[in-house]
Protein backbone atom coordinates (compact mmCIF):
# COMPACT_ATOMS: atom_id res chain seq x y z
CA UNK A 1 0.00 0.00 0.00
CA UNK A 2 1.10 3.61 -0.70
CA UNK A 3 2.44 5.38 2.01
CA UNK A 4 0.58 8.88 3.32
CA UNK A 5 3.48 10.63 2.45
CA UNK A 6 7.33 9.87 1.83
CA UNK A 7 10.33 11.76 3.24
CA UNK A 8 12.95 11.99 0.70
CA UNK A 9 16.25 13.14 1.35
CA UNK A 10 15.03 15.99 3.53
CA UNK A 11 17.27 18.28 5.50
CA UNK A 12 16.80 21.79 7.04
CA UNK A 13 19.64 24.19 6.91
CA UNK A 14 19.51 27.48 8.96
CA UNK A 15 20.33 30.35 7.38
CA UNK A 16 23.47 30.90 9.24
CA UNK A 17 24.85 27.85 8.22
CA UNK A 18 23.97 25.08 10.57
CA UNK A 19 22.62 22.07 9.47
CA UNK A 20 20.07 20.51 11.39
CA UNK A 21 18.69 17.75 9.47
CA UNK A 22 20.24 16.25 6.74
CA UNK A 23 19.08 13.21 4.01
CA UNK A 24 16.26 11.82 5.89
CA UNK A 25 14.63 8.89 3.89
CA UNK A 26 11.30 7.98 5.93
CA UNK A 27 7.94 7.09 4.54
CA UNK A 28 4.62 7.56 6.72
CA UNK A 29 2.73 4.50 6.55
CA UNK A 30 -1.40 5.02 7.11
CA UNK A 31 -1.94 3.87 10.76
CA UNK A 32 0.88 2.60 11.56
CA UNK A 33 2.54 4.39 15.02
CA UNK A 34 6.13 5.67 14.65
CA UNK A 35 8.74 6.94 16.84
CA UNK A 36 11.12 9.28 16.59
CA UNK A 37 14.13 8.46 18.67
CA UNK A 38 17.64 10.34 19.64
CA UNK A 39 19.48 12.47 22.03
CA UNK A 40 18.78 16.19 22.03
CA UNK A 41 19.91 17.91 19.18
CA UNK A 42 19.86 15.25 16.66
CA UNK A 43 17.07 17.07 14.73
CA UNK A 44 13.80 14.61 15.85
CA UNK A 45 11.55 17.79 16.41
CA UNK A 46 12.59 19.77 13.14
CA UNK A 47 11.50 16.64 11.09
CA UNK A 48 8.20 16.29 13.10
CA UNK A 49 7.53 20.21 12.14
CA UNK A 50 9.19 19.82 8.90
CA UNK A 51 6.48 17.23 8.47
CA UNK A 52 3.65 19.93 9.82
CA UNK A 53 4.35 22.10 7.55
CA UNK A 54 5.62 24.99 10.63
CA UNK A 55 9.58 24.34 9.11
CA UNK A 56 10.69 25.02 5.61
CA UNK A 57 12.23 22.44 4.00
CA UNK A 58 15.51 23.07 2.69
CA UNK A 59 16.81 20.02 1.24
CA UNK A 60 15.11 17.07 -0.60
CA UNK A 61 11.15 16.91 -0.52
CA UNK A 62 8.30 15.89 1.35
CA UNK A 63 5.85 13.86 -0.83
CA UNK A 64 2.36 13.67 0.01
CA UNK A 65 -0.57 11.25 -1.02
CA UNK A 66 -3.06 12.49 1.38
CA UNK A 67 -4.86 15.77 2.03
CA UNK A 68 -1.90 17.00 5.00
CA UNK A 69 -4.93 16.19 7.69
CA UNK A 70 -2.77 17.00 10.90
CA UNK A 71 -2.94 16.99 14.47
CA UNK A 72 0.24 18.22 16.90
CA UNK A 73 1.10 17.94 20.33
CA UNK A 74 3.40 20.09 21.24
CA UNK A 75 6.24 19.48 24.31
CA UNK A 76 4.13 22.01 26.49
CA UNK A 77 0.54 21.52 26.82
CA UNK A 78 0.22 24.90 24.63
CA UNK A 79 -3.57 26.09 26.14
CA UNK A 80 -4.78 29.06 26.26
CA UNK A 81 -5.28 30.46 29.48
CA UNK A 82 -8.47 32.59 29.14
CA UNK A 83 -10.23 29.83 27.91
CA UNK A 84 -11.63 26.75 29.27
CA UNK A 85 -11.23 23.18 29.03
CA UNK A 86 -13.88 23.22 26.47
CA UNK A 87 -12.93 25.86 24.51
CA UNK A 88 -9.62 24.72 24.28
CA UNK A 89 -10.71 21.82 22.27
CA UNK A 90 -13.01 23.38 20.07
CA UNK A 91 -10.58 25.93 18.89
CA UNK A 92 -9.07 23.82 15.99
CA UNK A 93 -13.10 23.25 15.15
CA UNK A 94 -13.40 26.95 15.40
CA UNK A 95 -10.79 27.69 13.05
CA UNK A 96 -12.49 25.68 10.56
CA UNK A 97 -15.60 26.96 11.05
CA UNK A 98 -17.70 24.31 12.03
CA UNK A 99 -20.79 25.62 13.65
CA UNK A 100 -20.57 25.99 17.58
CA UNK A 101 -23.39 23.77 18.58
CA UNK A 102 -21.65 20.98 16.57
CA UNK A 103 -17.90 21.81 17.67
CA UNK A 104 -19.17 22.06 21.44
CA UNK A 105 -20.43 18.59 20.99
CA UNK A 106 -17.31 17.05 19.07
CA UNK A 107 -14.93 18.69 21.69
CA UNK A 108 -17.00 17.39 24.68
CA UNK A 109 -16.53 14.04 23.07
CA UNK A 110 -12.91 14.62 22.88
CA UNK A 111 -12.40 15.54 26.11
CA UNK A 112 -14.63 12.76 27.36
CA UNK A 113 -12.07 10.27 25.30
CA UNK A 114 -9.54 11.71 26.97
CA UNK A 115 -11.07 11.08 30.57
CA UNK A 116 -12.31 14.54 30.93
CA UNK A 117 -15.46 14.92 30.70
CA UNK A 118 -16.00 16.39 34.45
CA UNK A 119 -13.96 19.21 33.07
CA UNK A 120 -15.15 20.99 30.88
CA UNK A 121 -15.25 24.47 32.31
CA UNK A 122 -12.36 23.99 33.68
CA UNK A 123 -9.75 26.43 33.27
CA UNK A 124 -5.74 25.73 32.10
CA UNK A 125 -4.54 27.06 35.87
CA UNK A 126 -7.01 24.64 37.51
CA UNK A 127 -5.32 21.37 36.48
CA UNK A 128 -2.62 19.18 37.01
CA UNK A 129 0.22 18.62 34.06
CA UNK A 130 -1.04 15.36 33.09
CA UNK A 131 -4.46 16.67 32.77
CA UNK A 132 -3.43 20.02 30.69
CA UNK A 133 -1.71 17.32 28.27
CA UNK A 134 -5.28 15.24 28.03
CA UNK A 135 -6.61 18.65 27.47
CA UNK A 136 -3.34 18.87 24.85
CA UNK A 137 -4.19 15.44 23.02
CA UNK A 138 -7.99 15.81 22.90
CA UNK A 139 -7.80 19.20 21.19
CA UNK A 140 -5.16 17.36 18.75
CA UNK A 141 -7.56 14.47 18.13
CA UNK A 142 -11.11 16.53 17.71
CA UNK A 143 -10.84 16.96 14.03
CA UNK A 144 -9.98 13.33 13.95
CA UNK A 145 -7.04 13.92 11.67
CA UNK A 146 -5.24 10.58 9.43
CA UNK A 147 -2.00 11.68 11.50
CA UNK A 148 -1.05 12.97 14.86
CA UNK A 149 2.32 14.37 15.11
CA UNK A 150 3.33 14.15 19.05
CA UNK A 151 6.68 16.11 20.36
CA UNK A 152 8.03 14.15 23.34
CA UNK A 153 4.53 15.82 25.27
CA UNK A 154 5.11 14.04 27.94
CA UNK A 155 8.75 14.28 28.80
CA UNK A 156 7.78 17.28 31.59
CA UNK A 157 5.22 14.64 33.59
CA UNK A 158 6.21 12.56 36.49
CA UNK A 159 6.69 8.52 35.33
CA UNK A 160 3.71 7.55 36.79
CA UNK A 161 1.46 10.36 35.44
CA UNK A 162 3.55 9.23 32.01
CA UNK A 163 3.02 5.89 31.92
CA UNK A 164 -0.61 6.02 32.47
CA UNK A 165 -1.27 8.44 29.44
CA UNK A 166 1.32 6.18 27.18
CA UNK A 167 -1.09 3.67 28.24
CA UNK A 168 -4.36 5.70 27.40
CA UNK A 169 -2.65 7.53 24.16
CA UNK A 170 -2.06 3.72 22.72
CA UNK A 171 -5.80 2.86 23.32
CA UNK A 172 -6.77 5.99 21.36
CA UNK A 173 -4.63 4.93 19.03
CA UNK A 174 -5.96 1.32 18.78
CA UNK A 175 -9.41 2.69 18.84
CA UNK A 176 -9.21 5.15 15.69
CA UNK A 177 -5.93 3.54 14.03
CA UNK A 178 -4.27 7.03 12.70
CA UNK A 179 -1.11 7.14 11.83
CA UNK A 180 1.19 8.18 15.00
CA UNK A 181 4.61 9.89 14.86
CA UNK A 182 6.07 9.82 18.61
CA UNK A 183 9.39 12.39 19.07
CA UNK A 184 11.19 11.25 23.04
CA UNK A 185 14.11 10.51 23.98
CA UNK A 186 12.83 7.66 26.33
CA UNK A 187 13.85 3.69 24.07
CA UNK A 188 11.23 2.45 27.02
CA UNK A 189 8.50 4.91 26.05
CA UNK A 190 9.57 4.58 22.16
CA UNK A 191 9.21 0.65 22.70
CA UNK A 192 6.22 0.70 24.75
CA UNK A 193 4.05 2.80 22.14
CA UNK A 194 5.54 2.14 18.73
CA UNK A 195 5.83 -0.88 15.96
CA UNK A 196 8.15 0.85 14.07
CA UNK A 197 11.13 3.26 16.27
CA UNK A 198 13.28 5.34 13.84
CA UNK A 199 16.68 5.95 15.63
CA UNK A 200 18.42 8.81 15.30
CA UNK A 201 22.03 10.22 15.47
CA UNK A 202 23.53 14.25 15.98
CA UNK A 203 25.31 16.32 13.68
CA UNK A 204 23.97 16.75 11.64
CA UNK A 205 20.58 14.82 12.21
CA UNK A 206 20.19 11.58 10.68
CA UNK A 207 18.38 8.45 11.04
CA UNK A 208 20.87 6.17 11.87
CA UNK A 209 18.96 2.52 12.43
CA UNK A 210 15.10 1.89 12.51
CA UNK A 211 13.62 -1.07 14.58
CA UNK A 212 10.52 -2.88 14.40
CA UNK A 213 8.79 -4.27 17.05
CA UNK A 214 5.51 -6.19 16.39
CA UNK A 215 4.15 -6.67 19.78
CA UNK A 216 -0.02 -7.12 20.16
CA UNK A 217 -1.71 -4.28 20.76
CA UNK A 218 -3.23 -3.49 23.37
CA UNK A 219 -0.17 -4.54 25.87
CA UNK A 220 -1.45 -6.77 28.39
CA UNK A 221 -0.94 -5.36 32.12
CA UNK A 222 2.46 -7.90 32.61
CA UNK A 223 3.72 -6.14 29.22
CA UNK A 224 6.69 -3.71 31.02
CA UNK A 225 7.87 -6.46 32.78
CA UNK A 226 7.77 -9.39 29.80
CA UNK A 227 10.62 -10.36 28.52
CA UNK A 228 9.72 -9.74 24.60
CA UNK A 229 9.66 -5.98 26.32
CA UNK A 230 13.21 -6.22 27.37
CA UNK A 231 14.57 -7.51 24.79
CA UNK A 232 13.54 -5.03 22.09
CA UNK A 233 14.44 -2.53 24.61
CA UNK A 234 18.14 -3.78 24.54
CA UNK A 235 18.20 -3.79 20.84
CA UNK A 236 17.19 -0.25 20.67
CA UNK A 237 19.45 0.96 23.55
CA UNK A 238 22.23 -0.86 20.89
CA UNK A 239 21.09 0.67 17.93
CA UNK A 240 21.37 3.62 19.91
CA UNK A 241 24.72 3.63 21.40
CA UNK A 242 25.86 2.61 18.18
CA UNK A 243 24.47 5.83 16.31
CA UNK A 244 25.89 8.12 18.66
CA UNK A 245 29.45 6.03 18.59
CA UNK A 246 29.43 6.61 14.30
CA UNK B 1 -2.86 36.61 51.84
CA UNK B 2 -3.23 39.72 53.64
CA UNK B 3 -7.09 40.24 54.36
CA UNK B 4 -8.90 42.87 52.29
CA UNK B 5 -10.02 44.32 55.50
CA UNK B 6 -6.12 45.09 56.36
CA UNK B 7 -5.78 46.87 53.04
CA UNK B 8 -8.16 49.23 53.63
CA UNK B 9 -8.14 49.79 56.96
CA UNK B 10 -4.22 50.46 57.58
CA UNK B 11 -3.73 53.18 55.01
CA UNK B 12 -6.75 54.63 56.65
CA UNK B 13 -5.79 54.31 59.95
CA UNK B 14 -2.40 56.23 58.54
CA UNK B 15 -4.57 58.81 56.63
CA UNK B 16 -6.74 60.02 60.04
CA UNK B 17 -3.10 60.29 62.15
CA UNK B 18 -1.79 62.61 60.00
CA UNK B 19 -5.01 64.50 59.04
CA UNK B 20 -5.36 64.68 62.94
CA UNK B 21 -1.63 66.15 63.21
CA UNK B 22 -2.39 68.42 60.81
CA UNK B 23 -4.86 69.78 62.67
CA UNK B 24 -3.15 69.95 65.66
CA UNK B 25 -0.15 71.77 64.05
CA UNK B 26 -2.29 74.33 62.20
CA UNK B 27 -3.96 75.43 65.52
CA UNK B 28 -1.10 75.32 68.44
CA UNK B 29 1.14 77.27 65.85
CA UNK B 30 -2.06 79.45 65.12
CA UNK B 31 -0.81 79.43 60.98
CA UNK B 32 -3.16 81.69 59.29
CA UNK B 33 -5.59 79.99 57.04
CA UNK B 34 -4.01 81.76 53.49
CA UNK B 35 -0.63 79.90 54.56
CA UNK B 36 -1.75 76.16 55.52
CA UNK B 37 -5.28 75.67 56.09
CA UNK B 38 -6.42 73.19 58.71
CA UNK B 39 -7.94 69.67 57.00
CA UNK B 40 -11.33 71.06 58.70
CA UNK B 41 -11.51 74.25 56.86
CA UNK B 42 -10.89 72.67 53.89
CA UNK B 43 -13.44 70.32 54.19
CA UNK B 44 -15.80 73.19 55.17
CA UNK B 45 -14.86 74.90 52.27
CA UNK B 46 -15.44 72.09 49.96
CA UNK B 47 -18.85 71.93 51.48
CA UNK B 48 -19.54 75.49 51.17
CA UNK B 49 -18.24 76.32 47.31
CA UNK B 50 -19.20 72.71 46.39
CA UNK B 51 -21.73 74.44 43.78
CA UNK B 52 -18.44 75.88 41.79
CA UNK B 53 -16.40 73.28 42.41
CA UNK B 54 -18.54 70.52 41.47
CA UNK B 55 -19.30 72.12 38.19
CA UNK B 56 -15.10 72.08 38.12
CA UNK B 57 -14.76 68.89 39.01
CA UNK B 58 -17.76 67.72 35.96
CA UNK B 59 -15.54 69.96 33.33
CA UNK B 60 -12.39 67.70 34.24
CA UNK B 61 -13.71 64.73 34.73
CA UNK B 62 -15.66 64.83 30.96
CA UNK B 63 -12.16 65.91 29.41
CA UNK B 64 -10.44 63.00 31.40
CA UNK B 65 -12.57 60.63 30.58
CA UNK B 66 -12.60 61.55 26.76
CA UNK B 67 -8.99 61.63 27.13
CA UNK B 68 -8.86 58.34 28.01
CA UNK B 69 -11.62 56.93 25.50
CA UNK B 70 -9.41 58.28 22.83
CA UNK B 71 -6.15 57.01 24.15
CA UNK B 72 -8.59 53.48 24.14
CA UNK B 73 -9.61 53.81 20.63
CA UNK B 74 -6.49 55.06 19.19
CA UNK B 75 -3.83 53.43 21.17
CA UNK B 76 -6.02 50.42 20.82
CA UNK B 77 -6.39 50.89 16.90
CA UNK B 78 -2.88 52.23 16.27
CA UNK B 79 -0.97 49.50 18.10
CA UNK B 80 -3.39 46.51 16.57
CA UNK B 81 -2.14 48.30 12.82
CA UNK B 82 1.13 48.42 14.05
CA UNK B 83 1.45 44.49 14.69
CA UNK B 84 -0.40 43.79 11.45
CA UNK B 85 2.46 45.78 9.22
CA UNK B 86 6.02 46.09 10.24
CA UNK B 87 6.20 49.09 7.86
CA UNK B 88 3.55 51.37 9.52
CA UNK B 89 5.27 50.68 12.98
CA UNK B 90 8.46 51.48 11.68
CA UNK B 91 7.26 54.49 10.30
CA UNK B 92 5.24 55.75 12.73
CA UNK B 93 6.07 54.37 15.54
CA UNK B 94 9.02 56.97 16.10
CA UNK B 95 6.83 59.61 16.44
CA UNK B 96 4.43 58.41 18.83
CA UNK B 97 7.42 58.46 20.80
CA UNK B 98 8.20 61.73 20.33
CA UNK B 99 4.49 62.90 20.73
CA UNK B 100 5.48 61.16 24.20
CA UNK B 101 8.80 62.79 25.32
CA UNK B 102 8.24 66.23 24.18
CA UNK B 103 6.90 67.98 27.76
CA UNK B 104 3.12 68.71 27.47
CA UNK B 105 3.53 71.94 29.17
CA UNK B 106 5.94 72.97 25.99
CA UNK B 107 3.43 72.17 23.39
CA UNK B 108 0.04 72.74 24.86
CA UNK B 109 0.70 76.70 24.07
CA UNK B 110 0.86 76.02 20.52
CA UNK B 111 -2.04 73.13 20.44
CA UNK B 112 -3.79 76.31 22.28
CA UNK B 113 -3.47 78.88 19.95
CA UNK B 114 -4.09 76.38 16.84
CA UNK B 115 -7.54 74.45 17.98
CA UNK B 116 -9.88 77.43 18.70
CA UNK B 117 -12.62 75.67 20.41
CA UNK B 118 -10.77 74.69 24.15
CA UNK B 119 -12.29 72.18 25.27
CA UNK B 120 -10.92 70.35 22.23
CA UNK B 121 -7.60 71.86 22.74
CA UNK B 122 -7.41 70.55 26.28
CA UNK B 123 -8.50 67.08 25.40
CA UNK B 124 -5.70 66.90 22.57
CA UNK B 125 -3.13 67.59 25.33
CA UNK B 126 -4.55 65.00 28.00
CA UNK B 127 -4.53 62.77 24.82
CA UNK B 128 -0.93 63.15 23.84
CA UNK B 129 0.10 62.48 27.62
CA UNK B 130 -2.24 59.64 28.30
CA UNK B 131 -2.69 57.52 24.82
CA UNK B 132 1.22 56.02 24.84
CA UNK B 133 1.43 53.79 27.86
CA UNK B 134 -1.68 51.79 26.37
CA UNK B 135 0.19 52.03 22.81
CA UNK B 136 2.94 50.41 23.65
CA UNK B 137 1.92 47.64 26.15
CA UNK B 138 -0.93 46.69 23.70
CA UNK B 139 2.03 46.22 21.02
CA UNK B 140 4.05 44.01 23.59
CA UNK B 141 0.87 42.45 24.59
CA UNK B 142 -0.07 41.56 21.02
CA UNK B 143 3.60 40.07 20.17
CA UNK B 144 3.80 38.09 23.77
CA UNK B 145 1.41 35.71 22.39
CA UNK B 146 2.81 31.92 22.97
CA UNK B 147 4.86 30.76 19.89
CA UNK B 148 3.81 27.23 20.01
CA UNK B 149 -0.01 28.90 19.65
CA UNK B 150 0.95 31.56 17.31
CA UNK B 151 2.21 27.59 15.28
CA UNK B 152 -0.74 26.06 16.32
CA UNK B 153 -3.05 29.02 14.35
CA UNK B 154 -1.12 28.45 11.46
CA UNK B 155 -1.38 24.70 11.50
CA UNK B 156 -5.23 25.18 11.15
CA UNK B 157 -4.29 27.50 8.30
CA UNK B 158 -6.42 30.37 10.37
CA UNK B 159 -6.68 33.56 9.00
CA UNK B 160 -4.99 37.11 10.04
CA UNK B 161 -8.75 38.06 11.82
CA UNK B 162 -8.73 34.79 13.70
CA UNK B 163 -5.25 34.71 14.86
CA UNK B 164 -6.27 38.44 16.33
CA UNK B 165 -9.42 37.57 17.69
CA UNK B 166 -8.72 34.28 19.35
CA UNK B 167 -4.98 34.22 19.63
CA UNK B 168 -3.63 38.12 20.07
CA UNK B 169 -6.19 40.29 21.28
CA UNK B 170 -6.56 38.01 24.16
CA UNK B 171 -2.93 37.20 25.00
CA UNK B 172 -2.66 41.58 24.60
CA UNK B 173 -5.47 41.82 27.40
CA UNK B 174 -3.49 41.91 30.65
CA UNK B 175 -0.74 44.40 28.86
CA UNK B 176 -3.33 46.81 27.62
CA UNK B 177 -4.96 46.67 31.26
CA UNK B 178 -1.65 47.42 32.64
CA UNK B 179 -1.54 50.40 30.20
CA UNK B 180 -5.03 51.43 30.75
CA UNK B 181 -4.26 52.09 34.30
CA UNK B 182 -1.37 54.44 33.88
CA UNK B 183 -2.93 56.36 31.31
CA UNK B 184 -5.96 56.73 33.40
CA UNK B 185 -4.04 58.44 36.00
CA UNK B 186 -1.91 60.40 33.07
CA UNK B 187 -5.09 61.47 31.67
CA UNK B 188 -6.19 63.49 34.39
CA UNK B 189 -2.59 65.18 34.79
CA UNK B 190 -2.49 65.71 31.33
CA UNK B 191 -5.75 67.64 31.73
CA UNK B 192 -4.65 69.69 34.51
CA UNK B 193 -1.99 70.45 33.15
CA UNK B 194 -3.12 71.77 30.03
CA UNK B 195 -5.77 73.43 31.99
CA UNK B 196 -2.54 75.43 33.73
CA UNK B 197 -1.32 76.35 30.74
CA UNK B 198 -4.89 77.90 28.97
CA UNK B 199 -5.27 79.67 32.19
CA UNK B 200 -8.36 81.09 30.80
CA UNK B 201 -11.57 79.66 32.46
CA UNK B 202 -14.65 81.36 30.71
CA UNK B 203 -17.76 78.71 31.25
CA UNK B 204 -15.72 75.63 30.85
CA UNK B 205 -13.58 75.91 33.51
CA UNK B 206 -12.02 72.63 35.48
CA UNK B 207 -10.47 72.15 38.31
CA UNK B 208 -7.34 73.32 37.79
CA UNK B 209 -8.67 76.70 36.72
CA UNK B 210 -10.27 77.05 40.44
CA UNK B 211 -6.71 76.44 42.06
CA UNK B 212 -5.00 79.44 39.52
CA UNK B 213 -8.04 81.64 40.80
CA UNK B 214 -8.17 80.52 44.15
CA UNK B 215 -4.19 81.63 44.84
CA UNK B 216 -4.77 84.66 42.63
CA UNK B 217 -7.37 85.91 45.14
CA UNK B 218 -5.37 84.20 48.33
CA UNK B 219 -8.41 81.94 49.21
CA UNK B 220 -5.67 79.21 50.12
CA UNK B 221 -8.81 76.78 51.36
CA UNK B 222 -10.44 76.61 48.29
CA UNK B 223 -7.63 76.04 46.54
CA UNK B 224 -6.67 73.25 48.60
CA UNK B 225 -10.25 71.86 48.57
CA UNK B 226 -10.14 71.66 44.44
CA UNK B 227 -6.48 70.33 44.88
CA UNK B 228 -8.10 67.55 47.34
CA UNK B 229 -10.88 67.08 44.26
CA UNK B 230 -8.43 66.58 41.88
CA UNK B 231 -6.30 63.95 44.02
CA UNK B 232 -9.78 62.18 44.70
CA UNK B 233 -10.46 61.76 41.18
CA UNK B 234 -7.05 60.51 40.64
CA UNK B 235 -7.67 57.88 43.52
CA UNK B 236 -11.23 56.83 42.04
CA UNK B 237 -9.75 56.24 38.60
CA UNK B 238 -6.97 54.21 39.74
CA UNK B 239 -9.85 52.17 42.18
CA UNK B 240 -11.97 51.87 38.64
CA UNK B 241 -9.38 50.93 36.07
CA UNK B 242 -7.86 48.35 39.17
CA UNK B 243 -11.39 47.17 39.41
CA UNK B 244 -12.30 46.23 35.68
CA UNK B 245 -9.05 44.95 35.33
CA UNK B 246 -9.19 42.57 38.27
CA UNK B 247 -13.01 41.31 37.37
CA UNK B 248 -11.29 40.65 33.56
CA UNK B 249 -8.40 39.02 34.17
CA UNK B 250 -9.79 36.77 37.51
CA UNK B 251 -10.32 33.40 36.06
CA UNK B 252 -6.96 32.97 34.45
CA UNK B 253 -4.12 35.53 34.52
CA UNK B 254 -1.94 35.17 37.47
CA UNK B 255 -1.38 38.52 38.55
CA UNK B 256 -5.53 38.55 39.42
CA UNK B 257 -4.92 35.31 41.52
CA UNK B 258 -5.45 34.31 44.83
CA UNK B 259 -2.75 31.61 46.54
CA UNK B 260 -3.31 29.88 49.06
CA UNK B 261 -0.23 28.69 51.01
Amino acid sequence: MKPLAELRGVGKRYANGTVAVSGVDLDLHDGEFVSLLGPSGCGKTTVLRMIAGLAEVSDGRIDWHTPRDLGFVFQEPTLMPWSTALTNVMLPLKLRKTPAREAAARAEAALAAVGLEDFLKAYPRELSGGMKMRVSIARALVTEPRILLMDEPFAALDEITRQKLNDDLLALWDKSRFTAVFVTHSVFESVYLSQRIVVMAPRPGRIAAEVRTDMPVPRDPGFRTSPEYAAACRTVSARLIEAMAA
Amino acid sequence: MTPTWQKIVAPLVIGVILLGLWEYAVRAAAIPHYILPGPLLILQTLVADWDTLSQSLWITLQITFMALAASVLIGGLLSILFTQSKWLELSLLPYAVILQVTPIVAIAPLIIIWVNDTLLSLLICAWIVAFFPILSNTILGLNSADHNLVDLFKLYGASRWQALRYLRLPAALPYFLAGLRISGGLALIGAVVAEFVAGSGGTASGLAFRILEAGYQLKIPRMFAALALVSGTGIVIFLLLSLISHLLLRRWHESAMRREN
